[in-house]
């Protein structure tokens, strides 16, 4: 049983309540507009009181959300915003704390961060910006740029072989991964609307264009072409069925996943496999978050939703406990506890 | 002869606990202290210990030592020379000789002097019979095998009777020394309550090297030191890393700001981190981070989230945390670092102390980029320290960096327990909900401080970070005449801190021919060799600093007032580098010594007799 400390508002709130005075700054056709929407949108359908939300990012285009949303917010340094969040959220569990940042934030600079607040299962809430490429700095390979890509610095083809946000997520024992489209903001908005009631660290990574630097970089998926074959938005309870007919589906075959058509060589609709995202085995979870073309569509929408304890709740339970247990209860108890003398 | 016919009264005494990492020399050093402690005498502790957590057996890497001063009038530091030294091994014996006092008592386990260990060691000939330790008085007690013999009724392997040979050797020195084992007796009950075989196994030892010390008659005179006289009230034995824990633990008390403390483990610091973690019931929150900049950067979180925000470290760990200190600088949040310095660069010598980074935590970051820089000088003192640190950080709205040592940290005092309620009130600037006149960067106009404005507060949402903002109202700007308007900002705002903390006293005269200045954790050392020099009536004073950024308001006027200046430190002269930027009207001369030890009395009287002599001729 995990405490949820946040307070719901007393008033029904709109979007009107998060809409924030500043110009955005980002360039036209940027894909963080729509990831800013769908913000807009869900922040007032959470539930919580204004006041109680909080963003937090680092360094980057994405890292400039919080001047954007009207909450709380502090924009910190490079890699860091999910430590920063950390104190946030410890200090005060009422909080609903949302980090903004970038494949390059995330996942070079604080890699580190990245992988230790997801381990940890700290309740808060993680918008990954994956542009796969530096958009700040003007068009230098990213850790999730393709291998091959010519960029500002890699003129001959970068030969680094790019992370897979999901298997890194789930690699560092994550408890929510969702992946979504930055042109889908209805479905952005519902796979927010799950991170912030899945109790633990919850990663949407959000497929982003850079119209600048590395426009059309997920076309092998968001093309009118292809996409039907190329995107699997999976449901909870619902058959991992694709195509343009939903004709396709993915089934199991020993120790791998298949992309098959029902009703051809024997397949029927019940070899495909059903989705469900709260399995606590990471094992299909992490197979289908690593999915993708040539042979396979790319999974979109909530992959894995389990529930584990939170860091920061044990925290405070842990807090409690001793609290009961201890005789310290004020540091004039500290300062005389254990040996002292009295001199005269 | 009666013991009582045969003391030597002394003022003070120096003795310290030498032998291998894992002989339980912290332990017997600790036990000494404790018993002295309760029989009045004023004490400081330095336990001096290799990086290695157990080298290889009778090797010089792997000495592992205690020191302890114990005297009838206030003691200030662990000691230069000491009187007695308890010898485990040939290894500790040969690393530890040159810190002996000519004519000192060195006691031996005479059974581990054998062909092995001093071929391990390095000796050519056994010390014991080559002459070489013909000026001092040598007590060899073959404590091994008679920690054995005592044990011989309870059925232990050889291996696990030799783990208690320190407390043979405890039980000589309590001897020699004329004090109660009835009270060492009890601190051992206490320290292992929950293991009576211990315990029991422990006692056994203790007694039968009591018993031995008064049994042979070579032992010869025993020492004796009278009850300190110190101030009424209530004392403990206090390390400096633990009463800085406690200290910033008795600031969010008084405060009302819940306490947050994110660190990573670094020598000499973790024990802050450790002493922290037990002190869950006080609603002490505390994060081990995966990184020293996770460490900060969590810090800063909690701060913008109403915390009491530390994190702790010592040098290599500050270069980490330099880039989010200028974060904290720039969205004037209150963040105490404390900073447990350590000879350096780089690793450096993780275990030995230093004042090496005093220019790391003025100047070490990127932008003009100010913060409070202050310093603990004894291990009690910590306490007050951290105090003020978390107060001037929270009331001024400002990164403080709290410089301590491994000296300090690791040494320990006599600490007279205050009541919190006597401490000074701190007073955070915390905006008020739905003040509709609120604005991130408004100020107060006497002090520049910005109020804090918690997540969650109704009615105050706002945005902070590391771009440039402009005054009062917070948004991101590059205009030109508002960046240098928010530089000379932040720059006054921790200048007028100077008008918060109190004047900087002179020990001595107002004015004289020699101006001894120091900072941080020589204090004892110096004030020590000061004092010596005015009972024999040279005209030397003694200026003692805390607070480094901001100065006191009468630093110049102190500094001036004698005929020459002399600042001692360890390192190569970072706080002259400073004085002088500062005061460059002012000459100051520089005493420096690195090597890892603290200064010795000696050094500094020679020293400053000379400099005496220069200004007389």
């Amino acid at each position: 049983m995990i405490t949820n400390r946040i307070t719901a508002s007393p008033e029904e709130l709109t979007k009107k309540d998060f809409v924030s005075d500043q110009m955005v700054k980002w360039c036209p056709g940027c894909g963080a507009h729509g990831i800013l929407r769908a913000v807009e949108n869900v922040f007032p359908k959470i539930g919580y009181k204004k006041e109680n939300f909080m963003f937090v990012s680092g360094i980057g285009c994405s890292s400039r959300f919080p001047y954007y949303v009207n909450t709380y917010g502090i924009h910190g340094i490079h890699g860091r915003a999910a430590a920063i969040a950390t104190g946030v959220k410890l200090s005060n569990p009422g909080l609903s704390v949302w980090i903004a940042t970038g494949d390059g934030d995330s996942m070079a600079i604080g890699g580190n961060h990245f992988i230790h607040i997801i381990r940890r299962n700290l309740d808060v809430n993680i918008l990954l910006f994956n542009n796969q490429i530096y958009g700040l700095t003007k068009g230098q390979y990213s850790p999730t740029t393709p291998i091959g890509s010519i960029t500002k610095t890699s003129p001959h083809g970068t030969i680094e072989h790019p992370f897979v946000t999901a298997g890194l997520v789930l690699g560092a024992q994550g408890t929510f991964f969702a992946r979504v489209l930055d042109n889908n903001i209805s479905m952005m908005t519902e796979v927010m609307h799950e991170a912030a009631r899945h109790d633990g660290t919850s990663v949407v990574e959000i497929l982003q264009n850079c119209v600048i630097f590395a426009d059309k970089t997920h076309r092998q998926i968001t093309d009118k072409e292809v996409r039907d074959d190329y995107q699997l938005h999976l449901r909870h309870g619902h058959r991992m069925c694709y195509g343009k007919n939903n004709e396709k589906g993915i089934q199991l075959k020993g120790t791998k996943l298949q992309g098959v058509v029902v009703g051809l060589n024997g397949v029927t609709i019940d070899d495909i496999l059903i989705h469900d995202q709260h399995e606590k085995n990471p094992g299909l979870h992490r197979m289908l978050g690593k999915m993708g073309p040539p042979d396979l569509p790319v999974a979109l929408g909530v992959i894995r939703s389990a529930e584990f304890e939170t860091y920061d709740d044990m925290v405070e339970i842990q807090i409690e406990s001793v609290r009961e247990t201890s005789k310290i209860k004020c540091v004039d108890d500290l300062l005389n506890s254990g040996e002292t003398f009295e001199v005269e | 002869m009666s013991k009582e016919q045969t003391s030597k009264v002394r003022e003070s005494v120096v003795i310290k606990f030498v032998g291998d990492s894992g002989d339980g020399m912290q332990l017997a050093g600790t036990l000494f202290s404790d018993t002295a402690a309760v029989l009045g005498n004023d004490l400081f502790t330095f336990p001096d210990y290799p990086a290695e957590i157990r080298a290889p057996h009778n090797t010089l890497a792997g000495v592992s030592g205690f020191q302890v001063q114990i005297g009838r009038e206030k003691i200030f530091f662990s000691g230069d020379l000491c009187d007695v030294l308890v010898a485990m091994n040939p290894a500790s014996l040969k690393t530890n000789l040159k810190w002996v006092k000519p004519g000192g008592t060195i006691i031996v386990d005479s059974d581990a002097f054998n062909e092995k260990a001093f071929e391990k060691s390095g000796y050519q000939s056994n010390p014991l019979e080559d002459g070489s330790l013909d000026s001092y008085k040598v007590i060899p007690a073959p404590i091994s095998s008679f920690t054995r013999s005592s044990l011989a009724h309870c059925n232990l392997s050889g291996k696990s009777a030799d783990r208690s040979r320190n407390m043979f050797a405890l039980g000589i020195v309590i001897f020699l020394f004329g004090q109660d084992i009835e009270t060492t007796f009890k601190f051992l009950g206490r320290k292992f309550k929950n293991n009576p075989s211990v315990r029991e196994i422990n006692k056994i030892v203790l007694s039968a090297g009591y018993n031995f010390a008064e049994t042979i008659e070579a032992i010869g005179p025993t020492y004796k030191v009278p009850p300190a006289t110190l101030k009424k009230g209530t004392y403990r034995n206090i390390s400096g890393n633990v009463a800085t824990a406690w200290g910033l633990l008795a600031a969010s008390e008084r405060s009302g700001r819940p306490i947050f403390l994110g660190s990573y483990p670094i020598t000499p610091a973790t024990e802050i981190l450790m002493e922290m973690t037990n002190n869950k019931s006080l609603g002490a929150k505390v994060f081990q981070a995966e990184d020293e900049i996770a460490g900060i950067c969590s810090a800063i979180g909690a701060s913008f989230s109403g915390s009491l925000a530390v994190t702790t470290t010592s040098g290599p760990g500050l270069s980490l945390k330099s880039e989010a200190i200028g974060l904290a600088v720039m969205t004037e949040l209150p963040i105490v670092i404390v900073n447990v310095q350590r000879a350096g660069p780089s690793t450096g010598m993780p275990t030995k102390s230093e004042q090496s980074d005093l220019l790391q935590a003025l100047y070490g970051r990127n932008g003009e980029c100010p913060v409070i820089v202050m310093s603990a000088s004894t291990p009690a003192n910590c306490f007050y320290y951290a105090y003020e640190a978390a107060k001037l950080s929270m009331e001024h709205m400002t990164p403080v960096i709290l410089l301590t040592d491994g000296y300090l940290g690791n040494g320990s005092e006599l600490f007279r327990i205050p009541r919190v309620s006597e401490l000074p009130e701190i007073k955070p600037p915390m905006a008020q909900p739905n003040d509709a006149t609120y604005k991130p960067y408004k100020r107060d106009p006497e002090t520049l401080v910005r109020q804090w404005a918690i997540p969650g507060t109704e009615g105050l949402r706002h945005r902070i970070g590391g771009l440039e903002k402009t005054d009062i109202y917070g948004a991101v700007s590059t205009d030109p005449i508002n960046h240098q308007a928010m530089v000379n900002i932040r720059e006054e705002k921790v200048r007028k801190v100077a008008e918060h903390i109190p004047l900087q006293k002179i020990h001595g005269d107002t004015t004289g021919d020699l101006l001894v200045v120091s900072w941080g954790g020589t204090e004892g050392s110096v004030k020590t060799a000061v004092r010596e020099m005015q009972k024999e009536g040279k005209k030397i004073g003694h200026a003692h600093f805390n607070h480094i950024m901001p100065l006191p308001r009468n630093t110049r006027n102190v500094l001036g007032s004698y005929s020459k200046v002399v600042v001692c430190e360890l390192n190569n002269g970072q706080f002259v580098k400073y004085l002088r930027s500062e005061f460059p009207e002012i000459p100051c001369l520089q005493y420096n010594k690195i090597q890892g030890l603290p200064f010795f009395t000696g050094e500094l009287v020679e020293k400053f007799n000379q400099l005496i002599r220069e200004v007389q001729s």
